[in-house]
């Protein structure tokens, strides 16, 4: 079942290697990401992929989502956004859908 | 990981930092620590224990013990850090303060549903306990005979001499007693003992003083706090030639003994038993990580 947004919430720091991430709900349909990166033009595809999956684990379809990168790799941007989405939505982790 | 694995070192690396995390990898250090522990504030363990776990299951260093320590027993982080460390398939969990062997018990109980949910080999998963008190230290035989999953114990001094009452010196004889106590309980339950921290990062001879005898009591390592103690606590458990001579010996013999189909091997006398083999490779082991051609 998917997560319902409820709030904005953020997860990581501006310190190098991590990233910054800023999920909010919406009321317009679909995903809008916007990334901010030294690395943007390289990995900037990656960046909005790595979201996407993590977006789409949870079910959500609707919502913004705003990076401020300082060179995180993309299990750290993983990590940063599910956090993010957690607080947002006032959820904790489902450890056990790990296991599928 | 093979039951010969150095674990000289073991350096904590904060859960809040990925920096941190990324660039410990990148040390000599023989067991990399996770810290969801002490170096994460309250507001971010939700979000250090995700990036542990993405890290350790996606972004595993090569060549080393991975080890996660998650919070105390008793704090509200404990079940929500197992669901996630057993997960992320660390060689190792290490637990905090921990006072008896029925803690051990509980939590190796809690992990061994999460390994059979998670479909992995029960077991699979080993466990350090960090003995921080008075009363761990009491308890520390029964600790350490608490479980099979358990492979070492690992003194924590400044909670120690906190619930002592007593002051933290560099000397360190306020210690003493519960370098030995925790030690003579490893040995007896066939577990490894790792030493305290030495925590002033800035006084390298106090480091290898104190890690002189760290390693003249009979521990297999130490726990290090920053980068530049790595190398220094490596180097004091760098084998001696006679220990290496002695370990070769005592291989050769093993050796020896199967070609003749001998059920027992002795060397001067003594009998030539499992861990004294088990000693004999770790010995050999560390002589190799130091560069040293045997």
């Amino acid at each position: 079942m998917a997560l319902n947004l409820k709030q904005t919430a953020v997860a990581g720091t501006m310190e190098s290697s991590d990233v910054m991430v800023t999920v909010k709900p919406s009321s317009e349909p679909g995903l809008k990401i916007h990334i901010q990166s030294n690395v943007l033009t390289t990995f900037g595809d990656q960046i909005r992929a790595a979201v996407e999956e993590v977006m789409a684990d949870f079910g959500i379809s609707d919502a913004e989502v705003y990076l401020n990168d300082k060179g995180a790799i993309d299990c750290v941007i993983r990590a940063r956004v599910q956090a993010a989405v957690c607080r947002a939505s006032g959820e904790g982790f489902n450890w056990k859908g790990e296991d599928r | 990981m093979g039951k010969i694995a150095l674990k000289r070192t073991s350096l904590y690396a904060s859960g809040a930092s990925p920096v941190n995390l990324l660039q410990a990898r990148f040390y000599n250090e023989d067991c990399l620590v996770y810290d969801l522990e002490d170096s994460v504030p309250v507001q971010e363990k939700d979000a250090a224990r995700l990036l542990v776990y993405n890290l350790v299951k996606y972004q595993r260093p090569t060549g080393k013990y991975v080890i996660i320590r998650v919070n105390g027993i008793y704090s509200e982080f404990i079940d929500e850090d197992l669901e996630a460390a057993v997960r992320a398939r660390p060689d190792a969990i290490r637990i905090p303060k921990v006072e008896h062997g029925y803690e051990v018990q509980k939590i190796a109980a809690r992990i061994t549903e999460i390994e059979k949910a998670a479909g992995m080999e029960v077991g699979s998963t080993e466990l350090w306990c960090n003995i921080e008190s008075y009363m761990g230290v009491l308890n520390a035989r029964e600790i350490a005979e608490s479980d099979p999953r358990v492979v070492a114990l690992a003194l924590g001094a400044e909670d120690f001499t906190a619930s002592m009452k007593a002051s933290r010196t560099k000397a360190s004889l306020e210690i003493f007693y519960a370098r030995n106590a925790i030690l003579m309980a490893c040995r007896a339950a066939g577990v490894e003992a790792i030493d305290a921290v030495f925590s002033d990062i800035n006084d390298v001879e106090g480091l290898k003083e104190d890690v002189k005898l760290t390693r003249n009591l009979g521990f297999d390592g130490k726990t290090v706090v920053h980068p530049r103690q790595v190398d220094v606590v490596n180097a004091a458990f760098t084998p001696s030639k006679k220990e290496i001579n002695y370990a070769l010996r005592v291989l050769a013999a093993i050796e020896e003994g199967k070609k003749e189909h001998k059920g027992a091997v002795t060397i001067g006398g003594d009998m030539i038993d499992k861990p004294m083999e088990l000693r004999a490779q770790t010995t050999l082991a560390q002589a190799r990580a130091a560069g040293i051609n045997v």
